[in-house]
């Protein structure tokens, strides 16, 4: 029996006592290794934790801490991030001299952020889980405008004031369900996932619906649904590059994870059709406003936001169809888009370094001048956009399998058309890139990249390459027990 | 559902509070000057304060005074304390570009009161609530909530969103209160402690803004589109 109680202490005191020596020791050299060794730790605590993770929510640390597979899941994709953020931060962040003397702030900040990620999705109280996202969000927003020009400190702030607002609805919705409970349960009792679900059959439908939808919408901004998606391309463009791999291949899935356990309110009231349909709507129009502006965008990193809110979309849809099938899906989906929004931001810092400008039309011949990190960036976006041979391919095509099954068998058509433009669109800004017209003379890039810049991602690739290979058999077994168990 | 039966005296009192804060909320929607925002913020969390209190005193729930006690020392206090060093220090005395007129506002902002008022009577049908006071909180929570998204919209100085989100954060503590005053205190303390955190960082950033983006208002925040 392994001690998660022991596991999850470590796994948050590593990072807090780094951040503190790295606040008090000063050193931009040392932070950066610091950081390192903490990610790498977390990382394999992370990993430990998703391994020995039991079938059934275990329930720990004062009631205060919940653990299951679906959670352990989502932590897990906060490792994987944290540590190929990690390691690509060390090689982004050396390419920026004039940041060297706060250095040590940027990777205080980065572990405290990633920190922050490893606390949400283990809190058992609905109420304390919105403060956790809060605090994210709080964190993520000095490290968006880290670097302190303009553009950064409006995109930081229009991102800490749209979520404000946005999880000031969540919360709303979070007291009308503890007072929906307190019909069925009495004035005073323990607000966690596992009461709310209970006392949901019970609780009238109309107050049901909307507390749902209030905490659908308010977390909904958080993950960036559309139409309260205005603050991502602003937020995940502007911060370094690390950074927005942070935000996009790991808070976002917190944030759906949490929409997911309302869901399970929703569903164990009975109410489980209206819930999904909803969720999906979202994520259908999600995936509509993203294709829309990728097609004319040219920000290489507002293209990925944008792809962000796509696969937020995906992840949507394949949560909202429900069944065993999309579920599997929407899970797979979300390491394989994990490690390759990863890879496509690091991709797209190095290029915006070299090129020394954020606009597509101005990377040219990308190949030509960095062939490995121009040639992993390509595979990327193949990738990206559920091409096979990689992961999310599969996990693509397993969310619409599972669709077709569901009760909303249209938004099957709808995504697969939206998913072939997106394609398109991707492929054209890549096509452009490496086949487009040869650079000006002065606008030659002739920045080195080290192996820090292009090590992670292999990292990332090769995973999504095998995931997309080679499905394991015990990931489909842990999918499917994920399923049964509630969230 | 209201836990403990309330006499009229304590009716009338919870309804005169609510109503207030609400007051409180129209007279921030009327004015154009910073510091009376402000003031009439400080001035709604202490009424919020003084609901908790009477709660706390006709419901027999002790730790509601803790709670009253740290609202009004942390919201009716020392966020009004940062608010107020920040309007000082950023120099900025009054909204100079809101969409409407004071008297426009005020009438949105009432036909958004009624609007609130007919979703909690609805409600209240659906949940066959017989206490008039729960309508009355739900509608002043939403209410105060949709003012707040109100002062967000009409205006574009970042101080006065700051000032719409407490607003929000407000509506949803009143509500809370006389809904759910049985809600874990823990939760309440860690809510004010979160809050008191945002409106630090919300200030470091207008900081920010003035020095790197050199506005701190949102028509002037427009580098970032499509």
């Amino acid at each position: 029996m392994v001690n998660f109680a022991a596991l999850i202490a470590a796994l948050w005191i590593i990072p807090a006592v780094a951040i503190i020596l790295m606040l008090a020791l000063r050193r931009p050299h040392l932070a950066e290794y610091l950081n390192l060794l903490t990610s790498i730790a977390v990382f394999g605590l992370t990993l430990t934790i998703l391994v020995a993770v039991p079938d059934k929510a275990l329930v720990t640390g004062a009631q205060y801490i919940l653990l299951t597979p679906l959670g352990a899941w989502v932590l897990f994709c906060v490792g994987l991030v944290y540590l190929l953020a990690s390691i690509y931060a060390i090689g982004y962040m050396r390419l920026l001299p004039e940041e060297k003397p706060r250095l040590h702030k940027y990777y205080a900040l980065q572990a405290g952020f990633a920190l922050t990620m490893l606390i949400a999705p283990l809190m058992n109280n609905p109420g304390i889980f919105w403060i956790a996202i809060d605090f994210t969000t709080i964190v993520s927003a000095f490290l968006v405008g880290f670097e302190k020009e303009a553009e950064c400190i409006e995109a930081a702030w229009k991102y800490l004031i749209v979520v404000s607002a946005g999880l000031a609805l969540a919360l709303l919705g979070i007291i009308l369900f503890y007072w929906g409970g307190t019909f069925v349960l009495g004035p005073t009792y323990a607000l966690t996932w596992a009461n709310l679900r209970e006392v949901a059959p019970k609780v009238p439908e109309t107050l049901l619906f909307l507390s749902f939808l209030l905490t659908l919408v308010g977390f909904g901004t958080k993950v960036g649904l559309a139409p309260m998606h205005t603050w991502l391309p602003d937020a995940h463009s502007e911060g370094p590059a690390p950074v927005s791999a942070m935000l996009s291949g790991a808070l976002l899935n917190i944030a759906l994870l949490g929409i997911y356990r309302f869901l399970s309110i929703v569903d164990s009231g009975g109410y489980s059709l209206m819930g999904h349909t909803a969720l999906l709507v979202l994520g259908v129009l999600s995936l509509f406003v993203a294709g829309m502006f990728i097609v004319r965008q040219d920000g290489a990193k507002r293209m990925l936001a944008y792809s962000s809110l796509e696969h937020m979309g995906v992840l949507a849809i394949g949560f909202g169809f429900g069944g065993p099938i999309a579920f599997a899906g929407a899970m797979y989906h979300m390491v394989n888009h994990s490690m390759n929004k990863s890879l496509m931001f690091f991709g797209a810092g190095n290029m915006m370094r070299a090129y020394d400008t954020k606009y597509m039309s101005k990377m040219r011949q990308v190949l030509r001048y960095y062939p490995v990190t121009g040639a992993l960036w390509l595979l990327g976006a193949v990738a990206i956009t559920g091409a096979p041979p990689f992961g999310l391919f599969l996990s693509e095509l397993t969310i619409l399998r599972g669709g077709i099954l569901s009760p909303n068998p249209w938004a099957v058509w709808v995504m697969a058309i939206l998913l072939i433009l997106i394609f398109t669109a991707f492929m054209n800004h890549f096509r452009r890139m490496i086949w487009g017209p040869e650079p000006e003379p002065d606008e030659v890039p002739t920045l080195k990249l080290s192996l820090w810049n292009s090590l992670p991602m292999w990292l990332a690739l090769i995973p999504v390459l095998v995931l997309g290979l080679w499905w394991p058999s015990g990931l489909w077994g842990f999918f499917q027990q994920a399923f049964m168990v509630q969230p | 559902m209201l836990i403990f039966h309330l006499g009229p005296l304590a009716t009338s009192l919870f309804s005169l509070l609510a109503i207030l804060a609400l007051v409180f909320s129209f007279v921030m929607l009327a004015s154009h000057w910073l510091k009376n925002h402000v003031y009439a913020f400080a001035a709604e969390s202490w009424t919020i304060a003084a609901i908790s209190a009477s709660i706390g005193y006709y419901g027999h729930y002790p730790e509601l005074y803790i709670i009253a006690a740290l609202t009004a020392l942390f919201r009716g206090t020392f966020l009004p304390y940062l608010v107020l060093r920040l309007v000082k220090r950023l120099d900025i005395r009054r909204e100079f570009t809101p969409l409407l007129k004071p008297s426009s506002s005020m009438i949105l902002g009432a036909a958004l009161v009624i609007f609130s008022y007919e979703v909690s009577r609805q409600l209240g049908v659906a949940l066959h609530l017989t206490d008039n006071i729960a309508v009355l909180a739900l509608t002043c929570m939403f209410s105060l909530k949709l003012i707040g998204f109100l002062m967000m919209i009409l205006r574009s100085e970042a101080i006065s969103h700051i000032l719409g989100l407490l607003v929000i954060e407000n509506g949803i503590f009143l509500g809370s209160q006389i809904l759910v005053p049985g809600m874990p205190a823990l939760l309440e303390l860690v809510i004010i402690f979160d809050l008191l955190t945002i409106v630090m960082a919300f200030g470091m950033l207008v900081r920010f803004l003035q020095t790197h983006a050199g506005t701190t208002s949102s028509r002037g925040l427009q580098k970032l589109v499509g």
